[in-house]
């Protein structure tokens, strides 16, 4: 068991805990804006295959980065337009765009580069394993001190909570969720970017695999705050880290391997088990979900 | 009038797609129109075309009438993915553990293990909102990757068939279903569409005879409309989300009589093409009632079918673009206000109304 835990798996934690940091810390600002965000997941492919193309074409991972970041912005634009103009729902238009996201960089990359679903594979100096990393753990404190230390955070907080008596102190309700859903957008697209310029180096069809939900269960589970959500985010790439790890080397008593299926549904399995009010309780804002209606 | 107006909206939506579509077909240069020709055109003959399309179409009409029955009493179920894997399942474990039995019993014990998997499956979340109050849609998705994980664990160690891929050993001859080439003249049996096919016509008129004309489909719907009076009038809330969520579990779970009986006669690791997400597609489109769910199933059989065509004989569409048409047809649907105000903008609605 020794070998397990070793300077390897500390930096696999942090490489994998990285995407699920942006993407929640982004879900939180929507969440918390009262916006319900299942579509992390469409927002960080949109973002992986971007970055992917863009340095692809111009040969310079940061500015791939930042269109990354700007193509999750757009899908969020489309969810916020969608949910908070037009009063859809958010959890359908969240799937809606999850659909989308999967034929969409496919669909893309199949015509711009002849591929089955992938981006070209970038050369070794084209990629930035590192920046993400940081940007992500930067902003556990930034995020922290933007939601509760400054008038923009408060005022995001209130409309999640009570968006009636945010309105008649005179804050606009849905500019403040627009921001909340944007800046959601733009994390989750950074997030996707590590993983196609930063972890590996190309984009692959539907390559987050499910991130974006354990990004969603990591915000619940971290209850929808900065520094809790980090944790969960910690503890979930933990997880992931040592079902890689594990794979053929630890055995059981028996001499078989230990199904890494266990392991993997760890985290949904906590969210579950948090959700319900087992562990402390987990409360969503008050009016998550719930459409904005001014009053005439 | 009414009755138009439920299908002007859908119609709308399904054509704005396409014209987001083909947009973005000219965007990468290809030319939307033989693209289109191709997806509908390869979808509509006979009798590869129709035969797969039905194929196609049976898994969604289950899945469209469980996010119905969900829907209908308030309740999204995100997890129908999960439950016709569970089921799935469920359903080649018995086909393969009773294998020697006679088909008058395995068949009844297979069916009942779809639906009863399903059903349990669906009930989880049921229960836990109506237990703890916690949100079924976060359940739901979650509860998805915990049933995927658990049957590729159980299929993987414990019933995988040698080889390099991941699937169960065969059930038993007996638990086989006919395919509907049996009876139609002209329609091959290589083509899977089977039996599966009219069971889920008849689950449609089930549900349809459940909600709308019995009393417990009554309390269902009104827990769905107005809780509070559905409450007041003495209708247990908590009592009705774990019926409705059972009974859409089990509407999904019948996928697994399509899958495994009908067509591979063995569990194969994640077959499902997003079956239980397109079912909320197929639902919302399908207005959330059954025979609009039958339509909607079609419709999206049709862009399937048509996709893997489309993908072999264009230069540039691949079959993704049926993703992007499908993605876009439930934003459209699900912000509907976005055309009533462009309709009122025009003063169409108003006449649309009368």
């Amino acid at each position: 068991m020794s070998e397990l835990f070793s300077v390897a798996l500390f930096w696999s934690t942090i490489r994998l805990s990285t995407p699920l940091i942006l993407a929640a810390l982004g879900g939180m600002f929507s969440e918390r804006a009262g916006v319900i965000n299942i579509a992390l997941e469409g927002m960080m492919l949109a973002g992986a295959f971007t970055a992917a193309a863009v340095t692809h074409a111009v040969g310079n991972p940061f500015v791939g980065l930042a269109a990354g970041m700007a193509a999750g912005a757009l899908i969020a634009a489309i969810h916020a337009v969608a949910c908070i103009s037009y009063k859809a729902d958010q959890v359908v238009t969240g799937t809606a765009i999850n659909i989308l996201m999967i034929g969409m960089p496919a669909f893309l990359s199949g015509a711009f580069f002849l591929s089955s679903g992938s981006t070209p594979q970038l050369p070794k100096e084209d990629l930035i394993p590192w920046t993400p990393i940081v940007i992500a753990f930067a902003l556990v404190p930034i995020a922290w001190y933007v939601l509760y230390k400054t008038p923009f955070g408060l005022r995001l907080r209130s409309v999640g909570e009570n968006p009636e008596a945010a309105d008649a102190a005179g804050v606009s309700v849905a500019r403040m969720k627009y921001a909340g859903v944007l800046l959601s957008g733009a994390l989750a697209g950074i997030g996707g970017a590590y993983l196609s310029i930063g972890q590996s180096s190309l984009f692959t069809r539907n390559m987050t695999s499910g991130r974006g939900f354990i990004a969603l269960a990591a915000l619940i589970f971290g209850k929808w705050r900065p520094v809790q959500t980090l944790l969960a985010c910690l503890l979930f790439g933990f997880t992931e880290a040592v079902s890689i790890q594990m794979q053929g080397v630890v055995k059981l008593p028996s001499g078989e391997d230990i199904p890494v299926q266990f392991i993997q549904m760890v985290p949904y399995l906590l969210t579950i088990i948090v959700l319900a009010g087992f562990i402390g309780s987990s409360r969503p804002p008050q009016a998550l979900g719930i459409p904005y209606q001014k009053e005439r | 009038m009414i009755f138009l107006r439920q299908l002007l909206f859908p119609l709308i939506a399904v054509i704005a797609a396409f014209i987001v579509g083909g947009i973005l077909i000219l965007i990468i240069g290809d030319n939307p129109i033989e693209a289109y020709r191709l997806l509908l055109g390869s979808a509509l003959s006979w009798p590869d075309g129709i035969g797969y399309t039905l194929f196609y179409a049976t898994p969604l009409i289950f899945t469209g009438l469980a996010v119905l029955v969900a829907f209908r009493c308030g309740l999204l179920n995100i997890g129908a993915e999960g439950q016709l894997y569970v089921a799935a399942f469920a359903t080649a474990w018995v086909g393969i553990s009773f294998a020697n039995m006679t088909a008058w019993i395995l068949l009844p014990l297979c069916f009942l293990a779809a639906i009863l998997a399903g059903g349990v499956w669906g009930a989880i979340p049921g229960i836990l909102k109506a237990r703890f109050g916690s949100h079924e849609v976060i359940n739901t998705i979650m509860l998805n990757f915990v049933a995927v994980a658990l049957c590729s664990y159980f299929t993987q160690y414990h019933y995988k068939n040698p080889g390099p891929i991941m699937e169960t050993t065969a059930i038993g001859g007996g638990a086989h279903i006919a395919r509907l080439g049996r009876f139609v003249p002209g329609l091959p049996e290589r083509i899977p569409v089977n039996v599966a096919f009219l069971l889920a016509l008849l689950c449609c008129l089930l549900v349809y005879l459940f909600l709308w004309r019995t009393k417990w489909g009554y309390e269902l719907r009104a827990t769905g409309t107005n809780p509070t009076a559905a409450a007041y009038g003495g209708i247990s809330i908590r009592k009705q989300i774990i019926i409705a969520m059972t009974i859409s579990g089990s509407l999904a779970g019948m996928v697994g009589i399509n899958e495994v009986l009908g067509y591979r006669y063995r569990y194969y690791d994640g077959f499902s093409d997003n079956y239980g997400f397109t079912g909320i597609a197929v639902a919302l489109l399908g207005r959330n009632h059954p025979v609009g769910v039958v339509v909607a199933a079609l419709l999206f059989a049709v862009l399937q079918r048509g996709g893997i065509h489309v993908d072999g004989f264009s230069e540039y569409v691949t079959k993704d673009i049926v993703q992007v048409l499908q993605g876009t047809i439930i934003l459209f649907v699900a912000a509907e206000a976005f055309f009533s105000g462009s309709f009122n903008r025009f003063g169409l609605l108003k006449r649309a109304k009368v």
